[in-house]
């Protein structure tokens, strides 16, 4: 785990050569660094660490931050095996243009977890070889672990509403 | 005609009885009534029902969790092989029984309507648990209850049911096959009338966090 200094030289480095690539650094709870990024310098940002270490994409996964705006976030947990030290990258994309850059030419690993991303939020990952549906059955409508979906589901049967209901001995 | 049976009061005489009949020498009434009491008449469609009943071949077929459970009723505690029901068959055009152990994915509600319809009649089906009936505690957009999309016949409820329960569920479904009254609780303990019903009220909503199906408002 890089310290607060350690999080905060990596993050300058970035911001001196990628221009704007850094919104934020947040140092949670004293046990997790995180990056806050631009979502268009994904691509930049990740091959840069990569290149100074960290290897390995541990997790690839989406969160709706309703009602917050931008709504989506798109968290890469990255992991570098030498020096066993974690970082996550947060990039924030909103609903009404939710697209990011796919980098799985980057970490073939990010392939499946690119489709559920977009399975249950919708984000669009452009580049990527073949994003469709991976969870979900193929022909369905909308993104159900966004937080504004309908829970769905039936109405449970109990005595109370027994007379609803279309099965009704009477 | 009406058939009375004797009680065995006395051995003796129903030994001497068969004795003169393989010798030959019974005859006339005596002959008439040794014949009846050992005759039962009844008819081909009971027949087979019976037969039916008591050689169901389930399906070999797990979806979740109540699996686990549905193969207690296999092995020797409770042993379905005393029915007849132990031939699980692992092919749907050999089964004629197919029990909805778990809950039922909207991808999955296909595959399963598709081995539904490969199997022969006559098929029946238990939906084991409360996901399959109710979607139970998965109950979001992510299941379907087996009613939606296929027919059935014994409701087994719990989370899972303990074997014991599957067990009964069987048993019941050999009554309804073989044609026998299956009472339900109500009837049997002459609870008609006695359902508590509150009187439903739209302004609450009805039930809590329901939406009708389909609603995808807002997605």
């Amino acid at each position: 785990m890089p310290d607060a200094t350690e999080l905060e030289l990596t993050a300058q480095e970035l911001r001196d050569s990628q221009d704007g690539s850094i919104v934020d650094t947040e140092f949670q709870r004293g046990d997790r660094a995180v990056l806050v990024i631009d979502p268009g310098q994904v691509w930049g940002v990740l091959s840069h660490l990569q290149a100074k270490g960290y290897t390995f994409l541990a997790s690839l996964h989406g969160v709706d931050y309703y009602p917050e705006e931008p709504r989506l976030g798109v968290l890469y947990e990255l992991l570098d095996m030498q020096r066993v030290e974690r970082i996550s990258v947060k990039a924030r994309v909103s609903t009404e243009d939710p697209r990011i850059r796919s980098v799985v030419e980057l970490f073939p690993t990010a392939n499946h977890q690119e489709r559920e991303v977009y399975d249950m939020f919708g984000v669009v990952f452009e580049g990527h070889p073949d994003l469709r549906r991976i969870l979900m059955p193929e022909d369905y409508e909308g993104h159900p672990q966004r937080r504004d979906f309908p829970v769905g589901g039936e109405p449970v049967l109990f005595t109370y509403n027994e007379s609803q209901s279309y099965g009704q001995w009477q | 005609m009406e058939i009375k049976r004797e009680p065995i009061s006395d051995l003796k005489v129903r030994q001497l009885r068969a004795r003169d009949l393989l010798r030959g020498d019974l005859e006339g009434e005596d002959l008439e009534r040794y014949v009846e009491e050992r005759l039962l008449v009844t008819t081909v469609d009971k027949a087979v029902a019976w037969a039916q009943g008591n050689s169901l071949y389930p399906l070999t077929f797990g979806l979740a969790c109540c699996a686990i459970e549905m193969m207690g009723i296999v092995a020797s505690r409770l042993d379905i092989a005393r029915f007849g029901f132990e031939a699980m068959r692992a092919s749907p055009r050999q089964a004629d029984l197919i029990i909805l152990s778990g809950r039922v994915s909207i991808k999955m509600a296909p595959v399963i309507r598709r081995l539904w319809d490969q199997m022969l009649e006559p098929k029946w089906a238990i939906s084991m648990g409360a996901c399959c009936s109710s979607m139970g505690v998965f109950n979001n957009y992510a299941l379907v209850p087996a009613d939606k999309f296929m027919p059935i016949d014994v409701h087994v409820p719990g989370c899972p049911p303990r074997p014991e329960a599957l067990m009964h569920g069987v048993l019941r479904l050999r009554d309804k096959i073989q044609g026998h009254k299956v009472e339900n609780w109500r009837d049997r303990y002459e609870a008609r009338g006695t359902e508590e019903i509150v009187p439903y009220n739209p302004a609450d909503g009805g039930a809590v966090n329901v939406f009708a199906p389909g609603d995808t408002a807002g997605a």
